[in-house]
């Protein structure tokens, strides 16, 4: 089959949903490839790059919908790429489908299969085709890039011959996937980076990646993010109070505020209110990604970047990942590339549309002429961790008083054990004869030794330690030396038996040991 | 000769067979401490040749030299990876011998009672040894000679088994016959009953049948027992071979077998419960075969296990600076050492941190890796005990796994229902990266499903160690 993109049409949109990288891992599953014309201009990848890694370059849109089986592209299609859509063509792309009731009942019309890239579930076997991630990652880096463009200042503190610079202070809100990539190019270009979020266990991501985590001084049992598929859901009024009183507190401080809230499905909710961007210092700038949502900040203007009276800056472009359209192809293209390969468990270049799968439904959401929107909820829930118990730090007395414990119970171990082991021997000793007595000292004495003398064998000559042992426990070779005179014969076979094989051993069990040292070197 | 003077030899002995152990508490002044341990041999054996008792010089000189020369060529020979096998092979000779020397004493006991007293006084050495005992100690003399019997035969049949395990002659999953360890109870049983019936009758019939038992008992016991366990039970033979030593040596009257007996078995017994210890299980569940069972249902293993090839992980070795290399019995079977070594070599020379992390257990003999990785002339240095990095994962780039498996499950730690829940692992799954290097799917020997391949910051590198190391090393240069 033909898996092939088109260029975007979508106004400003650079990415596109194949590379020539990605086009021969895709032949490497069977299948042929192919590109419009001038497809990947904008993102870097020359046509002539497509021919060298065989991909077949078609002129005209038209040639290529109609050549093609599979159709992966970035942009949900427009209506009149919709129309080009025929029954057993399968078409990959994000798609919308809360909010694309139309596109979904063309798609239905025409028979053809629609796999929506944002619709992959959130589990972790299909990470490696999470597109929104993939995308929200590159969104995170992008938004700490423009805000570091519009802000006039340094990232990092400095102190110069000519003067001393104040790091600068981020403020990240909301600690997804764009929020924890903005926390690492924030923290990696050296600036203060704050960073907040209304699920409590992404404090550990957060501070993970070098940023600290704003608390809350609020005591309510708070959402568990892991019964929401990962997501955050929405806030308790008296939460949210809190969230913003905290907020408020630190407007005048912060120079640039990141905020990614949003939540699925809903408008964005307000977190950064026309009070915080009037408190804030001249010249600070807020990036705010959830713009095409309406924006965290209710000044923000969708794709516009907008200065405020007193001078705070306020960005609310939506195209973050197509600024970085090589970037963001490169990680999209391998995101359907995945997908494909899921697609194609024979690797034989024929798809194989398994609805039974966990993934591929739940990303499809037209299949043979109906809509399968919205899919069933996953089988396997997100997993986020769980709380952590915390250990009640223990103080200097009561640390004193568990050694005390300790030893008093080490000692009580040892006494009872020397009570014990000595009773047995004096018992022993009512009975035996004294020539069993004398050895038995001496038995007991080694024993004691070899501990003494073993424990303090390095681990890592454990090897040669047993074969040295070997060795000299043919020291049994003694016991037949004194038997082999005797006047039996039977005797003197056995004994003579016994002194080869105690010979094997001894020097067999030297050599090798010998030969084991000699390998050990230093570097 | 006097005597005293052999005594004195063997005082002497004993204190270099002491010192020779005590040297290998590190990798330099073990090279000494083994001349320490042969000075020490050759002067019990030359003192004993010339005290008193011995006889049959010559023929004893010829059958050690024979002894010697096949020994010579089966320690020069052997394979570094078969290093278990010759341990475990070793054993049984030892074993064996402890048998024979028993049984000696037993037939010159029943000379030595039927002399008169004119025949008695006219002998030496360990005869005239016998002849001097009263009727409480010729019963001490059975017991201790009966133990050491008893004590060889288990070693005997155990190495043999442990052996054929080892070398793949014997299957090593751990069978039992019908019956299981009721039969080890009736073997042991059968050997009170003998041992009483010994001590009164005194016949030899009584310790045959005493012999046969611990036969079975050494043959069963190991047969039970899967590959992975091997460690404890090769630590665990070489501890025997060491207290059979020490009967015979109670039995004969010598001090120095009694010595050296005591710390071999000393040795061993420390040996297995420092390898029971890094599974978290008690020596008596290791001996009786089989995990402790489990006290939950296992975990679910979310996730699934990603596949790569050897330029990936090589593109991932090109940007890491610390790398840290888990070798497991895997690694032994391929025989993939030299080219773990070449790897670290190549890695080294390019400014990289390379180290190796040991698990007490892993391989078939306690300190397996070191000596295959010594062999391969990667330092020792390089080379750290679990305890010494496990806390350095969380800094380390990328982690290779090669050929373990249960070492390095985070079950362990993860699942308090899993059957080696509390083991020690290896923390490897915190490095930024791993590779496991793999045969194929599966679970390890124990059988239960390892959630570090399902991890989302791990590999899996499938193929044979070697011919994928292979593969690698040309794409790192």
């Amino acid at each position: 089959m033909k898996i092939g993109t088109p260029k975007e049409v979508f106004e400003g949109e650079n990415r596109v949903a194949m590379t020539p990288d990605s086009a021969k891992q895709l032949m490497k599953l069977g299948y042929e490839c192919a590109v419009e014309a001038g497809a990947g201009a904008n993102a870097g990848f020359t046509d002539a790059a497509y021919e060298a890694a065989g991909v077949e370059v078609l002129k005209t849109p038209a040639a290529l919908w109609k050549a093609s089986d599979i159709i992966a592209k970035v942009r949900q299609p427009d209506a009149a790429e919709l129309k080009r859509l025929t029954k057993d063509k399968t078409l990959i792309s994000f798609f919308n489908p809360a909010g694309n009731d139309d596109g979904m009942s063309a798609a239905k019309a025409k028979k053809a299969n629609v796999i929506a890239m944002e619709m992959v579930p959130r589990i972790s076997r299909a990470q490696k085709m999470d597109a929104l991630s993939s995308m929200a990652n590159i969104a995170g880096y992008r938004a700490v890039i423009e805000a570091g463009n519009n802000f006039g200042r340094f990232f990092t503190g400095q102190i110069t011959a000519a003067g001393k610079v104040p790091p600068a202070k981020v403020l990240v809100v909301g600690a997804g996937v764009a929020g924890l990539a903005a926390i690492g190019t924030s923290t990696s270009l050296g600036a203060i980076t704050l960073a907040f979020d209304v699920r409590p266990e992404v404090a550990e991501q957060v501070e993970s990646m070098g940023a600290e985590f704003v608390y809350l001084d609020f005591e309510e049992e708070q959402a568990d993010g892991a019964a929401t598929g990962g997501y955050a859901a929405v806030s308790s009024p008296e939460f949210r109070e809190a969230q913003l009183a905290k907020f408020r507190e630190l407007a005048p401080e912060v120079d640039i505020v990141i905020t990614t809230a949003l939540i699925p499905n809903r408008e964005a909710p307000e977190l950064w209110t026309e009070d915080m961007v009037a408190a804030m210092k001249p010249g600070s700038v807020i990036v705010d990604l959830a713009a095409e949502k309406g924006g965290n900040c209710k000044l923000t203007v969708m794709d516009e970047k907008i200065v405020t009276e007193n001078g705070v800056t306020i960005i609310g472009y939506t195209d973050f990942p197509s600024r970085m359209a090589s970037q963001a192809s490169t990680l999209y293209a391998t995101n359907i590339r995945h997908m494909m390969t899921d697609l194609t468990p024979e690797k034989d270049g024929q798809i194989n549309h398994d609805m039974e799968d966990d993934v591929i439904r739940g990303a499809t959401v037209t299949f043979e002429g109906d809509i399968t929107f919205p899919p069933p909820p996953p089988k396997v829930a997100a997993i986020a961790a769980k709380p952590k118990e915390v250990v009640p730090e223990l103080t200097r007395e009561e640390q004193l008083a568990a050694e005390a414990a300790a030893f008093k119970a080490q000692t009580k171990q040892q006494v009872m054990l020397l009570g014990g082991g000595g009773a047995l021997i004096l018992l022993l000793g009512l009975v035996a004869p004294a020539s069993f007595m004398q050895h038995f000292i001496v038995f007991v004495l080694a024993c004691f030794v070899g501990f003494q003398v073993i424990w303090g064998v390095a681990h890592s000559l454990h090897t040669p330690l047993m074969a040295v042992t070997n060795a000299i426990s043919s020291i049994i070779i003694l016991g037949a030396l004194m038997q082999v005179g005797s006047g039996s014969w039977l005797v003197i076979v056995l004994a003579g038996l016994s002194i080869f094989m105690a010979g094997i051993n001894i020097f067999g069990g030297f050599l090798v040991t010998r030969r084991m040292l000699a390998m050990f070197q230093k570097s | 000769m006097e005597f005293g003077f052999t005594t004195a030899a063997y005082v002497v002995a004993a204190v270099l067979f002491i010192l020779s152990l005590g040297g290998l508490n590190n990798q330099e002044s073990a090279k000494r401490a083994v001349w320490y341990g042969i000075t020490g041999m050759g002067l019990a054996v030359f003192a004993t040749l010339i005290g008193p008792g011995s006889g049959l010089w010559l023929l004893s000189l010829l059958l050690i030299a024979g002894g010697g020369m096949i020994g010579y060529q089966l320690a020069s020979k052997v394979e570094m990876t078969q290093m278990p096998e010759l341990v475990a092979g070793m054993h049984a000779l030892v074993g064996l011998a402890a048998v024979f020397v028993g049984f000696n004493a037993h037939l010159e006991l029943g000379n030595v009672a039927a002399m008169d007293d004119a025949a008695k006084k006219a002998l030496d050495g360990f005869a005239a040894l016998l002849a001097k005992k009263n009727a409480v100690e010729v019963g001490i003399l059975r017991v201790e000679l009966a133990l050491g019997v008893w004590i060889g035969a288990v070693t005997f049949t155990g190495s043999v088994i442990a052996y054929g395990k080892l070398s793949g002659k014997v299957s090593s999953n751990a069978e039992k016959l019908p019956g299981g360890h009721l039969l080890n109870a009736g073997a042991a049983t059968i050997s009170v009953l003998c041992l009483i019936w010994y001590l009164n009758g005194g016949a030899f019939l009584p310790l045959l049948i005493l012999t046969l038992a611990a036969l079975f008992i050494g043959y069963h016991l190991i047969m039970g027992i899967g590959g992975a366990d091997m460690p404890v039970v090769v630590s665990m033979l070489n501890s025997y071979s060491g207290w059979a030593a020490a009967a015979i040596g109670f039995s004969l009257g010598n001090d120095l077998l009694i010595v050296v007996g005591a710390l071999v078995g000393s040795s061993g017994a420390i040996l297995s419960y420092i390898m029971c210890k890094a599974m978290n299980r008690s020596f008596v569940s290791v001996i009786l075969g089989g995990f402790g069972g489990a006290s939950g249902p296992a975990m679910e293993v979310e996730g699934e296990q990603i596949a790569i090839e050897a330029d990936g992980v090589a593109a991932a070795l090109d940007d890491a600076d610390s790398v840290v290399i888990i070798p497991g019995y895997g690694m032994a079977v391929a025989q993939a050492q030299q080219n773990v070594a070449e790897l670290t070599r190549r890695l080294r020379a390019k400014g990289k941190t390379v180290r190796f992390a040991i698990h007490p257990v892993a391989g078939r003999l306690p300190g397996h890796m070191n000596v295959l990785l010594a062999e391969a002339k990667v330092p020792y240095d390089i080379v750290l005990e679990m305890d010494e990095i496990n806390d350095d994962f969380p800094e380390t780039d990328v982690a290779i796994v090669i050929g373990s498996n249960d070492i390095v499950n985070p079950a362990a730690q993860e699942d308090p229902n899993s059957p080696i829940a509390g083991m020690p692992v290896l923390e490897c799954w915190k490095a930024k990266q791993v590779f496991v290097s793999k045969r194929g799917q599966g679970t390890g020997y124990s059988g239960i499903e390892n959630p570090l391949f399902f991890k989302e910051n791990t590999r899996m590198f499938y193929g044979d160690a070697k011919a994928s190391l292979d593969k690698l090393l040309g794409m790192i240069d």
